[in-house]
């Protein structure tokens, strides 16, 4: 196989010539170029990624038609903790022949090649006997052989071609789910061909009713369509069959009991008719019933899943292993699930803490957002009490275990988050008790029928009776409501808005009260340049100091200016709790707080000149003693939030600014959004912002929604506890699963979509409710008069349903431009 | 018309081998995944 020549040069506007990386495609950073080489890297797992598929035989990686696009992000970890008892006990399947499974999500999946790329890891690693990468889930599913090579080497493998593995966590869950979805399927597959097929019988039976067709004939169809229609009754109708029989043995009513009781009576009554040869059978009716239903219960269940997988994966990303330190010195991996208290754990920058505990050893700085929503990191030292979740920013830490697991911190207030979702089931239960009333109406009315029918005709009372039962099909509530609502679900899916259940929609459909959590949701949740004083010949002299810093500040200055090219540095010295000092250029550098540049500079120099707002950070740079510019550093305002905002007020939504950060910043933030400053409210801890949401819903009372929009674990309880939850993209994994929607497109215009679709939704449904009702008087009083005989029923019913069911399938109500 | 009792028992066994070999095909996973195969029917070398 030739080498494809990958590193070919485009010429970029400035009219620079840029060399690209040899296996991402991306531009090498000019530092990086080798002379007299055709491969070029952009960095050094591309190269390794590059090396092992060269080794292997599989550059035809290169010549997919659809390539990486973005760097191989390799953690170049041991990943020994995949090779500890406890983690095979958690997550491995022995299968036969010696051979065992495991479930892995994969980070960095992200286009067709990928697939193949995973798939040929057997070919990689020798031992592995089978790859296979579900896409649109990121979840590759390998075989291999424990005898011959342990996971963690396969987990190395996938880590250095840019796929770092992490444990599938909800591999129970997702076998179950598997099979039921399987059998769903099934079902309504055989439904679909019962439907379709006993119409064969049925048309010949309709155009017989005219007398056109000879008796031996009819008799003959009418038999025909008994044996296809019973299958269908027998095993996809079992579910409505087991749904009434459950409900009636809890004493309660729901949708299945009439459904099941006019099968029962249809299928009972057709097959009598068909006995005795004479009269209609409804079975064409009762097996488009079925089909329909099911379909309906189907398209629901897999609108609900999409939201649900999302929040699954997240949950996937968490720390999966930490790194524990002995009496003796030595570290080693170990799986989080294994962290006992009293283990001392070493913890780099960059990390995430896997348990609750006390700095042990070390200085550094850490992210609370996920707890505090201070999106500013605070200094910790030795002895500091530091949370599993939370971030280390700055420098390694050893930390002495004192609370692992289940009673961390964030675990306990994901135990309240779910039981202030267990509050909410009381709506649900309303929602029931209104369609049992329709139920307990129709059985009354049946019943009625039947009896009065028996003194005036008794010959017609059963077939009045079961028109009764047939023609009132609850379709607008069993069928096209859900229906329409798992319509909006799949669409709003597409726009980036996950929702996991209607009850959201629904309240979501009138205007109420919405809180806006601010870092993140309002604002990027990063630290970047929000004000520069200064000339632009300072920029480069910054940027140089900052390219080797950790500091977040650093991080801040280089996001915020990618293409200022940074001067060569010749001595720089980072002062804790100050700044940098240094040589650039042959001048002499000072950047930082302004207490600290304070000292560097002379005495003339006035500060008043470079004032920054006190909402954000200030960071003063001085050049060889003189004072020459000011940054402030903060979270910038999403480009999007102000309009949203207004969009959401002009349609009768009251908004507010509800955050954890400093009041004074929440104000800041509420006053770029135009609003007012009594409707921002900051320094709430997680405990405030419940009690704000559940004063609001005391205050507002229960049929106007309250919405809580945040990113953090600091927002998860008020989230839960508010009538609709919204995570926001981005968030804590916390806050995502217990939120009832969240948005993976970043910004706040989705929320405007998401009020705008849900109000067309119910609108639907809405029409759709008073035509069945319109449908379900007039049906029932035909019947009820014996005007209508059962074979009528039997065609009104399915036509219903279908007009229904097109008006929820046609209304897609998050069609359309966005705002 | 008596073709009829002929015809018609023949196709409800074409339609029971249909049923029967989607019942199989969802039994054996086939329809798990409905987005990878897409991807990796291009990829076969």
């Amino acid at each position: 196989m030739s080498f494809p020549d990958t590193s070919i040069a485009v010429t970029e506007p400035v009219g620079r010539v840029d060399t690209l990386c040899s296996h991402c495609g991306l531009v090498v950073p000019a530092g990086l170029v080798e002379d007299h080489t055709e491969r070029q890297f952009c960095c050094s797992g591309c190269r390794a990624a590059f090396d092992i598929l060269h080794a292997h035989g599989l550059d035809r990686f290169y010549d997919l038609p659809e390539r990486r696009g973005e760097a191989v992000r390799s953690t170049h970890r041991g990943y020994e903790e995949f090779d500890h008892p406890t983690f095979r006990d958690l997550y491995v399947r022995p299968i036969s022949g010696g051979l065992a499974e495991v479930e892995l999500y994969l980070e960095g999946v992200h286009c067709a090649s990928c697939v193949w790329l995973v798939e040929r890891v057997p070919l990689i690693v020798e031992g592995v006997s089978r790859a296979e990468l579900e896409s649109k889930r990121s979840l590759a599913r390998v075989t291999w052989n424990p005898a011959t090579v342990p996971l963690s080497r396969v987990a190395r493998a996938l880590d250095s071609l840019g796929y770092p593995p992490h444990p599938f966590r909800g591999v129970e869950r997702e076998t179950m789910r598997r099979k039921e979805d399987r059998a769903m399927l099934a079902r309504i597959g055989l439904a679909g061909a019962v439907a379709a097929n006993v119409m064969l019988a049925s048309f010949a039976l309709y155009s017989g009713a005219s007398g056109s067709l000879e008796p031996q004939y009819e008799k003959f169809f009418r038999w025909v369509a008994l044996a296809v229609v019973t299958p269908s009754m027998l095993w996809p109708g079992r579910v409505f069959f087991a749904g009434a029989w459950s409900a009636l043995r809890s004493r309660t009513l729901h949708m299945d009991v009439p459904i099941a009781l006019g099968l029962a009576a249809g299928y009972v009554r057709g097959v009598i008719n068909t006995v005795n040869d004479s009269g209609p059978v409804y079975f064409d009716g009762l097996a488009m019933l079925v089909f329909a239903l099911l379909v309906g219960r189907y398209l629901q269940q897999r609108g609900q899943r999409a939201a649900a997988d999302g929040a699954e994966l997240l949950y996937s990303l968490t720390p999966s292993r930490a790194r524990t330190i002995d009496a003796n010195g030595d570290t080693r991996d170990i799986p989080s699930e294994a962290i006992v208290p009293g283990m001392i754990l070493s913890v780099h920058p960059g990390e995430t803490f896997p348990a609750d505990g006390s700095i042990h050893r070390g200085e550094s700085q850490l992210d609370l957002s996920l707890l505090t929503g201070e999106s500013r990191p605070v200094s910790a030292s030795v002895g500091v009490q530091v949370y599993a979740g939370t971030l280390n920013v700055s420098a390694p830490l050893e930390v002495r275990v004192d609370k692992a697991g289940e009673t961390t911190r964030v675990a306990k207030i994901l135990k309240q988050v779910e039981e202030s979702a267990a509050r909410r089931a009381p709506i649900v239960e309303t929602a029931n008790r209104l369609a049992s009333w329709f139920v307990a109406v129709v059985l009354v009315l049946a019943a009625i029928t039947f009896v009065v029918w028996h003194r005036i005709d008794p010959s017609q009372a059963v077939d009045n009776a079961i028109a009764l039962l047939v023609v009132t099909c609850p379709c607008a509530l069993a069928l096209s409501t859900p229906l329409a609502v798992s319509m909006a679900i799949g669409g709003a899916a597409k726009a980036g808005i996950f929702i996991k259940g209607g009850d959201a929609l629904e309240r979501l459909a009138k205007p109420g009260q919405m809180f806006l959590d601010k870092t993140g949701t309002i604002t990027e949740g990063r630290t970047a340049i929000v004000s520069w004083t200064g000339a632009e010949w300072v920029k480069p002299l910054v940027l140089a100091l900052e390219q080797d810093s950790h500091h977040p500040i650093a991080a801040g200055f280089r996001a915020s200016w990618p293409d200022t090219h940074a001067e060569a540095v010749t001595e720089s010295n980072h002062v804790r709790g100050g700044g940098i000092v240094g040589l650039v250029a042959g001048r002499r550098v000072t950047i930082g707080s302004p207490r600290f540049v304070k000292t560097q500079i002379r005495p003339a120099n006035s500060l008043s000149a470079f004032d920054v707002d006190p909402s954000l950070t200030p960071v003063l740079v001085a050049v060889d003693g003189e004072l020459v510019a000011a940054a402030g550093l903060g979270d910038p305002i999403r480009p999007d939030a102000a309009a949203a905002v207004d969009a959401l007020r002009s349609r009768g939504w009251t908004v507010n600014v509800l955050s954890g950060d400093v009041p004074s910043v929440a104000l800041a933030a509420g006053r770029a959004l135009g609003l007012p400053d009594d409707a921002c409210v900051g320094g709430a801890s997680p405990e405030d912002k419940l009690a704000v949401v559940e004063h609001a819903h005391q205050r507002l009372g229960a049929s106007v929604p309250v919405v809580m929009v945040g990113d953090g674990i600091n927002d998860a309880a008020a989230i839960a506890a508010a009538s609709v939850g919204i995570g926001v993209h981005g968030g804590a994994e916390a806050c995502l699963s217990t939120a009832d929607i969240y948005l993976t497109t970043p910004g706040l215009t989705p929320l405007v979509r998401l009020v705008r679709g849900a109000e067309r939704a119910m609108g639907i449904i809405k029409r759709n409710i008073a035509f069945s009702v319109v449908y379900n008087i007039i049906g029932a009083g035909l019947a009820m008069t014996g005007h209508l005989s059962p074979i009528v029923a039997a065609l009104l019913m399915p036509a219903s349903s279908l007009t229904v069911v097109i008006a929820s399938w046609r209304g897609q109500a998050f069609r359309g431009a966005s705002l | 018309m008596s073709v009829l009792y002929i015809v018609v028992p023949l196709a409800l066994i074409i339609v029971a081998a249909a049923v029967g070999a989607f019942l199989w095909a969802a039994k054996r996973g086939q329809f798990d995944d409905t987005d990878t195969p897409a991807d990796r029917i291009l990829h076969d070398d």
